[in-house]
């Protein structure tokens, strides 16, 4: 099928409409673009001061050594060096470790020994970036090399060297034990299951790969005693917090600011040793220094996700009725722990891997641990482990059709939970908080035309051709979280909000959020234009600096929208209170007799009496008397504390040929149906969809970092690790239903993750339905074609 | 941002100067054409250079397709894009634009040249497959004067060639032989990614019997021969499909892949046999269509 004779779907209809200029939700160009398209954004790496110094860092060459000796007595000659600095000297200043956000340590810079390939070890700062990198090689490390752990399987083998020698006591590569559900309850229902599907199923390390990399510029004020830090983060206000905690440095003269940010999908959480380097450097020579890594720096050194090696069990009747799910995982963790999640979630959020259905019992039971690899964890685009939870929930499912010899999709829709379920507590304790999953089943069906497809099938396995149809239904949970369950660090998940109304009604939202793409601008002042009437050109929204926005935890697990989306809307019905009272004032009647129309309030019954907001804007800055008791301006602020996650959800279908002579995978169609409540922006909400989704295809065919025997990482340059491009990709075919979460403000559930979560297994799904002439049921990530016609030929398909 | 060491730059704007650059700077300086190879090397730092020449103002001396009676010559600075948009070239090797496909990008073809791939002798590099395929030989020119060398010599082993220090590849001749076409087909993981496995074949036909075949593969192992026993085997033959697959097979026996992030040796060696047996039969197929290939003398 081609792109002309694709069946339309019902956003392509909308398209029309971009040039809309909705005053609150609705289809509409971001605000943010106009600057982004000429080339106008203003990222870290655009940032000039004056004296500015720049930082590199020496990086270790291997994956496990012991740091014998190191000498920078050649770099410190370099005409253009003015600093350089090596763990010892950090660690004379108390700096040479630094907590990461698990409660683990990590090293800033070696003191002892590196403990993967990639580590910092020293880093040097000189008059321009040239010069800093050539300073590099004239430092001589001399390195005692010892054996890498590298394979997560063995990590735990009484013979494995131990890594982290630098907690005291440690004697093995044990990082954390962690377990849900009620195991003897889940192996009871085992126990009486007609059916037990057991798969081995691995969840290949990968990486965000953000086009713009890590950095920062660290300047800081000896007069004034000020830090100013111009950063990739997608969480400055926490930053700011541990960077106050760990550097003694008080808070309130500490001020973070990320400008435009390049994409971040996790991976700029982390507080990485580069960030505390340039910070100390600046405290050490008092000018501004800017640091950024390269690609390859970012791909081997920051925070990577997934790395999950799971055993999954399904239980079921004959007849298909799932009773239970059963798994255990071994979570490889890196050099160091650091993991950024709730810290009462050391697996982030897995624990939903019952997924969308209706289960007697579930228990999963995971044993973390060390090896010599880059630290990280929980990072691109997962919802703190969501994705790990939904590819095998998904992958099981498929497993038992398989087994059960019926049609996946009825597999899924006899198990799925019902509407009238909700709120629906799972066996692992998390409430969904509302679903209609069924109605968005049928239309992804509906859409890609199923039936036809499975015919269309039937015919060409006849003929000896391979084609694949893989579905996928996933509930994500977002938004976290409510302060008495979630923290980061001790600093509860919750979002700031101010909105201020200046006299002639133009807004300023400042939002503790950070964009890295999503397009804040737009939604957050289209929040805003729903609840009072001001057009989104009017209201400026601020993100990113810290002293101009409130507090709260920043823009990761899709939770800008369930939580400083809520704070916005909340801080604007807190202006229209008031609003309304002046309204009140000003046409001399009882603030009960006011009716509110988008943008003005009036007198009940008598429509011709009425003002604007902007009318009243002027009035609450104006000389004229207000009712008594009321301050003058137009302002307000909120703190937002979520009383439950919100829970998005969707189902994918996905369509690919398998070429059967050289195994090579083509998605042909992919049809995405999200449900993710109340729909701010179409448009946006589309975009989301579809950057996920190529992340997805991208995981499912030809992400993987990996590493050889040595501990080397294989995947240290974008020829090395591949992400897709437009080729690889075909057109996405997106629907959507709407279901508002009954606790948001106004229904919303956060959209930024649902692609990347729902369509790795919906591809996955795709490739094994193709290949099932071959009597596949399962076969690993990244389906490369190498790897594909490895599993044609009955081969295990482990990680490279 | 990757940075490379520090070097120092010339320009050349005839083959006379950039010769005589070469000489005059030594062993440390490098020409570089388009590239899209020898400067991520550098930023990598990979390769530390005192010197580099850059040839690209040589375009105009060197940047040509022409088309004689007996050989086709291409200059060897011409680009990638210039390989593909070739009329000439299309009409009477298809494999050309059927590889020039599959390079890298659109931004890589726009800059690349054919002498750079070449020079850069990556195991993994199409023309140079497509070079053996098409039986091609070199001209290097020196300050002592110019030598002609196939592809055979020319191509020593990986990222190694006939081309001595003050020397440079300027020009690649193709013979133009009657009633023949070519095709050529890769596996990537991904667009832009280097081959995992490439083929290209070339078939020369007399009636309904072949005349001659070539094979030329990239990825697999040193392989500039083009597979002598395929041509031997398909010599005098009709084409069917058992003949091809005799021929695939042959063509797997006689490289030697090693695995990596790309695939396992045992698939690459697969994928020689498949891919082989895909370009000839296209070859023939294209023949018997008439619609590419040089069809002067044939039917």
């Amino acid at each position: 099928m081609t792109a002309t004779d694709r069946p339309p779907v019902p956003e392509d209809l909308e398209h029309v409409d971009n040039d809309q200029h909705p005053v609150g939700h609705g289809r509409m160009l971001r605000k943010e673009d106009p600057r982004f398209i000429r080339g106008m954004g203003h990222y870290v790496d655009d940032i000039q001061l004056p004296g500015m110094l720049h930082l590199a860092i020496l990086r270790s060459p291997v994956a496990h050594a012991r740091i014998v000796s190191v000498d920078t007595t050649a770099a410190q000659a370099h005409p253009k060096v003015k600093a350089v600095i090596t763990g010892a000297d950090l660690a004379e200043k108390g700096l040479a470790w630094m907590p990461t956000l698990s409660n683990d340590v990590q090293a800033v810079l070696a003191t002892d020994k590196v403990r993967f390939q990639g580590q910092e070890v020293a880093f040097v700062v000189a008059e321009d970036r040239y010069a800093a990198r050539d300073a590099l090689e004239l430092i001589d490390v001399d390195y005692d090399i010892l054996p890498p752990v590298v394979d997560v399987r063995r990590a735990l083998a009484p013979d494995a060297p131990v890594i982290r020698d630098d907690l005291e006591g440690k004697a093995d590569n044990h990082c954390f034990d962690w377990e849900t559900g009620d195991r003897a309850a889940t192996d009871a229902v085992f126990e009486k299951a007609d059916v037990v599907v057991t798969e081995d199923i691995v969840y290949p390390r990968v990486h965000p790969a953000p086009m713009e990399t890590c950095g920062c510029v660290a300047d800081y004020e000896r007069v004034s005693g000020k830090l100013t830090l111009w950063t990739t983060s997608q969480a400055p206000h926490a930053h700011r917090t541990v960077y106050a905690l760990v550097s003694g440095l008080p808070e309130h003269k500490i001020r973070v600011i990320s400008p435009d940010i390049g994409g971040g999908f996790g991976n700029k959480v982390p507080i990485y040793p580069g960030y505390v380097c340039a910070i100390v450097a600046s405290l050490v020579i008092g000018k501004p220094v800017k640091w950024m890594e390269d690609r390859t720096e970012n791909l081997v050194s920051t925070g990577f996700a997934r790395d999950y090696v799971m055993r999954g069990e399904i239980a079921a009747t004959r007849d298909g009725k799932i009773l239970a799910v059963r798994t255990h995982v071994l979570a490889d963790h890196g050099a160091f722990n650091g993991t950024a999640a709730p810290i009462k979630y050391p697996a982030g959020f897995f624990g939903v891997f019952t997924g969308s259905y209706d289960l007697e019992a579930a228990y999963c039971s995971m044993t973390a641990v060390y090896t010599n690899k880059a630290p990280g964890g929980v990072a691109y685009a997962c919802s703190f482990r969501i994705t790990e939870a939904v590819y095998l929930i998904e992958r099981l499912v498929d497993c038992l059709a398989y087994d059960l010899q019926v049609d996946p999709v009825d597999l899924r829709r006899r198990n799925l939970i019902r509407p009238e379920q909700f709120p629906y507590t799972t066996r692992t304790g998390w409430v969904y908080d509302s679903g209609e999953y069924e109605r968005a089943l049928d239309l992804a069906l509906d859409l890609a035309g199923y039936d036809d497809l499975r015919r269309e099938q039937e015919e060409k396995r006849a003929r000896g051709e391979l084609m694949g149809i893989g579905v996928a239904f996933f509930t994500e949970a977002v938004g976290a979280g409510p302060r008495k369950d979630m923290d980061i660090l001790g600093l509860g998940m919750n979002d700031g909000s101010e909105l201020r109304i200046h006299p002639t009604g133009k807004a300023v939202l400042r939002v503790s959020c950070m964009s890295q793409g999503q397009g804040h601008e737009t939604t957050f002042a289209q929040i805003v234009a729903e609840e009072l009437g001001i057009p989104p050109a009017d209201i400026e929204v601020v993100n990113g600096d810290t002293d101009q926005t409130p507090f709260g935890l920043g823009t990761y697990g899709s939770r800008s929208t369930p939580v400083s989306g809520a704070a916005a809307a909340l801080v604007s019905r807190k202006v229209r209170d008031k609003a309304q009272i002046i309204a009140s004032g000003m046409l001399e009647v009882s603030v009960a007799d006011l009716e509110w129309t988008k943008g003005a309030f009036a007198v009940k019954g008598d429509p011709t009496r009425s003002v604007t907001i902007q009318d009243i804007a002027m009035r609450a800055h104006g000389a004229g008397d207000l009712p008594d008791g009321l301050e003058g301006a137009l302002e307000a602020q909120i703190c937002y504390n979520p009383s439950n996650l919100t829970y998005p959800f969707g189902a994918y279908v996905c369509v690919v040929d398998v070429d059967p002579g050289t195994a090579e995978v083509k998605v042909r169609r992919f049809v995405a149906v999200d449900d993710c409540g109340t729909r701010i922006n179409p448009m946006i909400i589309e975009g989301q969809v579809h950057g996920g989704l190529a992340d997805g295809v991208g995981m499912a065919l030809m992400e993987m970092i990996s590493f050889d025997e040595d501990g080397n990482c294989i995947a240290g340059s974008l020829m090395d690790y591949l992400i897709p491009t437009a080729l690889e990709v075909p057109h996405w075919e997106t629907g959507h239903t709407v279901t508002p979460s009954p606790h948001h403000p106004i229904g919303a559930k956060g959209i930024g993750e649902s692609a990347t979560v729902g369509s790795p297994p919906a591809v996955v799904n795709a490739v094994v339905d193709a290949l099932k002439p071959f009597g596949i049921r399962h076969a690993d990530m990244p389906l490369t074609p190498s790897r594909v016609w490895d599993a044609m030929q009955g081969r295990p398909t482990p990680p490279i | 941002m990757q940075v490379p060491a520090p070097f120092d730059y010339e320009r050349a704007s005839t083959v006379e100067e950039a010769i005589g650059l070469l000489e005059r700077l030594g062993s440390e300086a490098r020409l570089v054409a388009g590239g899209h190879s020898l400067i991520p090397m550098m930023k990598l730092r990979l390769v530390n250079l005192e010197y580099v020449i850059d040839i690209n103002d040589l375009h105009d001396e060197l940047g040509y397709v022409r088309v004689g009676t007996d050989e086709v010559r291409i200059g060897a600075m011409t680009r990638h894009r210039e390989l593909l948009e070739s009329p000439e070239l299309g009409a009477l090797f298809p494999i050309f634009a059927d590889a020039e496909k599959v390079i890298a990008d659109p931004v890589v073809r726009n800059r690349g040249t054919i002498g750079g791939s070449l020079c850069q002798a990556d195991p993994s590099e199409d023309l140079t497959a497509v070079c053996t395929t098409l039986d091609a030989s070199c001209v290097i020119r020196g300050s002592g004067g110019e030598r002609v060398v196939s592809m055979a010599d020319f191509h020593r082993g990986p990222y190694e060639t006939a081309v001595e220090h003050g020397e440079i590849l300027t020009e690649i001749r193709i013979p133009v032989r009657p009633n023949g076409s070519s095709a050529y087909a890769k596996v990537e993981r991904r667009a832009g990614d280097w081959a995992v496995t490439s083929a290209g074949a070339a078939v020369w036909m007399d009636g309904g019997a072949i005349t001659d075949a070539r094979v030329g593969l990239a990825a697999v192992g040193p392989n500039t021969t083009g597979i002598p026993t395929i041509s031997e085997a398909l010599r005098g033959q009709a084409p069917s499909d058992e003949l091809f697959a005799r021929a695939g097979a042959l063509a797997a026996e006689s490289c030697s892949p090693v695995t990596d992030n790309r695939g396992t040796a045992d698939y690459k060696r697969h994928l020689a046999d498949e891919l082989t047996r895909r370009t000839l039969r296209l070859a023939v197929e294209r023949i018997e269509a008439g619609i590419a290939g040089d069809q002067r003398g044939g039917s």
